[in-house]
């Protein structure tokens, strides 16, 4: 991919995130309920107090309004202050972010490690024994609740023996979060791993492959595995997309801070400015991961690029 | 042709197990290859010819298919080689390529990577040392700017261009034998000509014999010594080409010589063979073909054997009285 196909692939997604932010901003509008009630959790207050705290956060505006300024502040990167901290929502979200990208990470690694090696092992046999565990492992992956594969982890490897401990911030702490969040990870690209490597595995230019007397793991770890990476790739750029936007069961047992705790909290208070300050991360982020994944399409297959 | 054989087959049987039960594909399959012999194989699509091919490299899927017989190669049996052993036969002393240069080279990687594994896989060199050999197979197969097609992938290349490449990553290793499946049949008529006096050329210099499977027996009688005939999964006829295109000996083999177009006959109705080729479930247990022959007889329902008849090894009983038309008359022969 050139730069300016780049450019142009970034450039088109503008009419996509206006979209995203204004049904957000509307909905998030739409929903019943007033931020300043809210704060106030039933304390009572006059009505000009009233009037005089909706003026202060803003929401006294017309929405056409609210929006115009929402949209224009957040071009120079300004979502304005929390209603409810009346902290900048930039200083509470790159306090979060951290945390989050951590756990992103971590997942992430597991989860590719993970269901690569059980779909390519399931792929390259498919209905044998080795298939059908592999498919059964990444089966419960995926329908196991993380919440509670995560109560089972810190029961058993933390609680019972102690191997790892249950809070704290260091790497260690790490591990069973990583793991509830790379399970279910491993589950999805573990069955389309199967499917595209056994797709791959039935093509002539494996055969050949074959034919000029390559071992049998440099026939699946180069060929096949080069050629079935596409449809995974795809799949792992959206869940790593949605791994930014907070793993909130995942924070919420393990009690991690983190920008899903930050932005449930957020929507349940009616935060306008952190929700719509979470809302253009995540939507930048997914944005910026499918244009890395469009590069790296050209880089794996080169009939791609022309 | 008194030495030992290349390549000698000998009751090459190949079965397909399905739902339970199986089905023979081919049967009692026998011939040789001497060393630097160019032979064909020729026959309908599904008659067997293509199998018998991957068959030797042991590229058929293991779990579906059971091969019996024997294929001795340089006194091994390739039938049966373990993985390990037979990763060193194949590329380096037995080559394939195949009918579709497009599907047979993995798009994903440059022509040059693609050789260069073969060289690597069988040589002790280094890279450079790779590239410098793979980049002289590109130029020695005709490819005008071979560095330039090194780094290139095969979409960026033409359909006769990807099959020359596909020869350079077979003929690369020198092997002993070349067996190529349907070369050219996905080729335009002009680039094919092309092909095949590469091949002929390339197996010449280098001393390779060649297994040529194909359905074209214009491509048989132009480049091979000697054909051999499949029907139904088995050898019906195994002839010099000389000696089979003037007087084959077994009603199919005249069958498809006399239904291939030829100049001269211009406004002549076309001779075909009627008839289907018949199903593995359903195969007759007497002659094969007899369904379709003109020359049956009651005793075509007992099992034919193949034996030997002017040269020829043929397996129909009625070789010895049928005097059966060539692609040639006796006088073009001799023109």
């Amino acid at each position: 991919m050139s730069a300016r196909a780049i450019l142009g692939r970034l450039l088109g997604v503008i009419p996509t995130l206006l979209i995203t932010w204004t049904f957000v901003f509307g909905a998030m509008r739409l929903v019943p309920g007033d931020p300043v009630l809210l704060m106030l959790q039933g304390t009572p207050i006059s009505d000009s107090a009233m009037e005089a705290a909706r003026a202060k956060l803003g929401v006294d505006r017309p929405l056409v309004v609210q929006y115009a300024s929402f949209l224009a502040n957040a071009a120079v990167g300004d979502f304005g202050d929390s209603f409810r901290s009346r902290q900048p929502v930039t200083k509470l979200i790159a306090a979060e972010f951290p945390k989050t990208l951590e756990l992103a990470l971590g997942g992430f690694l597991v989860g590719v490690v993970l269901g690569t090696t059980l779909g390519v092992m399931a792929g390259v046999r498919p209905n044998g024994w080795v298939d059908t565990l592999c498919m059964t492992t990444a089966l419960v992956g995926l329908s196991l609740p993380s919440f509670w594969i995560g109560m089972i982890l810190i029961q058993v490897f933390a609680t019972q023996l102690g191997w790892v401990p249950v809070l704290g911030s260091g790497w260690d702490a790490l591990i069973l979060p990583s793991i509830t969040v790379g399970l279910f990870l491993a589950g999805g690209l573990a069955r389309l791993t199967r499917n595209s490597i056994i797709e791959v595995m039935g093509q002539d230019y494996i055969r050949t492959a074959r034919a000029k007397g390559l071992t049998t793991v440099r026939v699946v770890a180069k060929h096949a595995m080069r050629n079935a990476m596409i449809p995974p790739l795809t799949l792992l750029g959206i869940q790593f997309a949605l791994l930014i936007g907070g793993a909130v069961v995942t924070e919420t047992v393990f009690a991690r801070p983190g920008i899903g705790k930050l932005l449930v909290q957020a929507v349940l208070e009616k935060d306008f400015p952190v929700v719509q300050g979470i809302v253009v991360l995540t939507t930048g982020v997914y944005v910026l991961i499918n244009v890395l994944i469009d590069i790296a399409y050209g880089i794996i297959d080169p009939r791609v690029q022309e | 042709m008194s030495d030992a054989p290349l390549l000698d087959v000998r009751g090459l049987g190949i079965s397909f197990l399905i739902g339970g039960g199986s089905v023979h594909a081919t049967q009692d399959v026998s011939f040789s290859v001497q060393p630097g012999e160019r032979v064909g194989i020729v026959g309908e699509s599904g008659c067997g010819k293509t199998i018998t091919g991957l068959s030797l490299l042991g590229l058929l899927p293991r779990a579906t298919t059971h091969v019996a017989g024997q294929a001795m190669f340089e006194g091994e049996n390739l039938v049966g080689l373990p993985l390990s052993r037979m990763r060193h036969v194949r590329g380096r002393k037995i080559s394939m390529i195949f009918q579709e240069p497009m599907s047979a080279l993995d798009p994903v990687f440059t022509i040059g990577q693609q050789i260069g594994e073969t060289i690597l896989t069988h040589f002790k060199v280094d890279k450079k040392q790779a590239r410098e050999r793979a980049i002289e197979a590109l130029a020695s197969v005709g490819i005008p700017s071979p560095a330039r097609v090194h780094d290139s992938y095969p979409h960026q290349l033409s359909g006769g261009m990807r099959q020359r490449a596909m020869i350079a990553i077979a003929l690369v290793c020198e092997p002993k034998l070349l067996i190529a499946d349907e070369p050219t049949t996905a080729l335009d008529v002009t680039i094919q000509a092309q092909i095949i006096d590469l091949l002929m050329e390339l197996s010449a210099k280098q001393g390779t014999a060649l297994l040529f499977i194909t359905h074209d027996l214009g491509v048989i009688a132009e480049t091979c010594t000697r054909m051999i005939t499949m029907y139904a999964g088995q050898v019906v006829e195994d002839a010099p080409v000389d000696s089979a295109l003037v007087r084959p000996r077994h009603p199919y083999t005249s069958g498809l010589l006399r239904s291939l177009p030829r100049l001269s006959a211009r406004g002549a109705v076309l001779p075909s063979i009627a008839g289907r080729v018949p199903t593995l479930r359903d195969m007759p247990t007497g002659c094969r073909f007899a369904e379709r022959c003109a020359h049956r007889q009651e005793a075509c329902a007992a099992p034919q054997v193949i034996e030997p008849a002017g040269g020829h090894l043929v397996r129909c009983w009625r070789h010895g009285e049928l005097v059966l038309p060539g692609a040639l008359t006796d006088r073009e022969a001799a023109a």
